[in-house]
């Protein structure tokens, strides 16, 4: 419902928009991702055609939107922490300070964003329904009831919310940016600061969810895979963590401390990802967010 | 200590320009660029008084900003790892080892990108830190780490190009990642405690002023940013 919310203010400007989530498009949805950019800057004959075609494929969503999307990030997080913290006897007593802090956050950002889409006269969605199972409002999905019965579970679900939450909210910075002539310079530095400023509590959050299950506290993928975290159904939350060229440069090439190559782990563990909205909308529409 | 000195290798330079192709969309773009950091007016110039300035303002200030604070924490790990805090446990060697190295990763990718607009390698004076007492070195861990993420977020604003702005946004949450393990490990659960995280559940973020001024006491070299109101005392 709320999601839907969401869809139509992005339709509004982006009419092709539910088109671009299905798969048979993801070549043109994906133009504007920063992997693509970087391939094409690879082909510069190519380039300025392809930024036509993107710019002719692609708009931008508005503030409010880029907003309502990160608020309804925020109300499935917040929604799957307060479940936990708040089942008695659940996680265990010397870990549940760790995910209470984690849901007291959660909700707050979840008020946080509310009151600035309010403050810039948007209207805030209200939060979607969940379905921890993955099941997209089935109650039987892949997860079935284990989220809040099997703590590993429930712990391995929370890294993979949190690292794609900092993917998510990276991906935005771009479309904030491209909204800075229409929003005016004060409220640009607003926006921009306040997300970057989430994107870190949430990369914190990712890093000591990570910790908790005995992962390391940033993502080290390897060449062929992005996801480090063994659970294969949340791989796609992880393509393209793989990556290793930065701003056209394969930081592979670079020097260690040794005065060697970088090695894949390293170069992967020191630069996160972003995720674009479609992609982010496309792995929990339908799993975790009922449509 | 000193950081490795300012080579100039093929590899670097052929990822310099591979890099500022795609950033400045374009030769006339580069141009423009590397003519606004290399003008009379705004050269990058060592003064022996206020030591390296980052600039004219713009991304190649932000990203020589970016470079300094880089610069500044590869060489505190590489420091940490070459000389253990005694009693070190195996986990914390090993997770203190994976930082240097994106640390140092950080640091030659701004080097590469930067090419002939990089500032210099940097003096670091690390004499208030006891690299043997792991709460001094945990500490000054810590510092380095949420200054580095308050340095990112505070500044992301002042970024002009979108390809800038998304690779900060990749190297600010790995800062956070840090910041939270050491956190950790000084305060087991304090990985966003209200030092750093405020009320509304948002990171700190700092100005390029106040982030300098408390680099600078980890500098012989002090860097300033004369066109972003803060010059070195």
């Amino acid at each position: 419902m709320n999601l839907f919310n969401i869809i139509e203010e992005i339709e509004k400007i982006d009419p092709d928009f539910s088109d671009k989530v299905n798969p048979r498009r993801a070549a043109i949805k994906n133009i504007t991702s920063f992997g693509s950019k970087v391939a094409m800057a690879a082909v510069p004959f190519a380039f300025g055609t392809m930024i036509k075609r993107a710019v002719a494929q692609t708009s931008t969503p508005s503030v409010v939107a880029i907003l309502n999307y990160a608020l309804t990030l925020e109300f499935l997080e917040a929604k799957f922490y307060a479940n936990a913290v708040d089942k008695v006897g659940f996680i265990p007593a010397n870990i549940h300070p760790y995910y209470q802090t984690i849901a007291d956050d959660e909700s707050k950002h979840v008020e946080f964003l509310i009151n600035v889409i309010k403050s810039v006269g948007g209207t805030p969605v209200t939060s979607p329904s969940f379905d921890f199972s993955a099941g997209g409002g089935t109650g039987t999905g892949p997860l079935g009831n284990s989220v809040y019965t099997d703590l590993a579970t429930f712990q391995k679900v929370a890294v993979a919310f949190e690292d794609t939450g900092v993917r998510a909210y990276k991906g935005q910075a771009e479309n904030i940016l491209a909204n800075k002539t229409a929003a005016g310079a004060d409220l640009y530095k607003t926006v921009l600061t306040a997300a970057l400023s989430i994107h870190a509590v949430e990369a914190r959050h990712a890093s000591a969810t990570r910790q908790l299950i005995g992962a390391t506290p940033w993502i080290v993928s390897t060449t062929a895979k992005g996801n480090d975290t063994g659970v294969t159904l949340v791989d796609g939350n992880y393509d393209g963590e793989q990556n290793v060229i930065q701003g056209g440069v394969d930081v592979t090439t670079l020097k260690n401390s040794a005065g060697a190559s970088t090695s894949v782990s390293v170069a992967t563990a020191a630069f996160d990802e972003p995720l674009s909205m479609d992609a982010v909308l496309k792995l929990l529409v339908g799993t975790f967010i009922v449509k | 200590m000193k950081t490795e000195s300012q080579e100039s290798i093929a590899g670097a330079n052929m990822a310099r320009r591979s890099f500022l192709r795609y950033a400045g969309v374009g030769v006339a773009s580069v141009g423009i660029l590397a003519a606004a950091s290399c003008t009379k007016d705004h050269p990058i110039v060592v003064s022996p008084t206020k030591g390296i300035d980052i600039g004219a303002t713009g991304d190649l200030a932000i990203l020589n900003y970016a470079y300094a604070l880089e610069q500044l924490e590869a060489a505190f790990y590489t420091q940490v790892v070459l000389t253990p805090y005694s009693g070190i446990p195996d986990n914390e060697k090993t997770l203190l080892t994976a930082i240097r190295d994106h640390e140092i990763l950080h640091r030659e990718f701004f080097k590469a990108a930067l090419g002939t607009n990089a500032i210099p390698a940097l003096t670091v004076d690390f004499s208030t830190i006891d690299f043997t007492n792991r709460a001094s070195v945990l500490g000054a861990a810590k510092a380095f780490e949420d200054t580095g993420v308050k340095a990112y977020d505070g500044a992301g604003y002042l970024i002009g190009g979108g390809a800038y702005l998304t690779l900060a946004g990749k190297i600010v949450s790995v800062e956070a990642r840090h910041a939270a393990l050491i956190s950790n490990l000084i305060t087991p659960g304090s990985f966003a405690a209200s030092d750093q995280v405020d009320t509304n559940g948002l990171n700190a973020s700092a100005s390029i002023a106040d982030v300098l001024k408390i680099a600078n006491t980890y500098l012989k070299t002090k860097v300033s940013a004369s066109n972003y109101s803060y010059v070195a005392a």
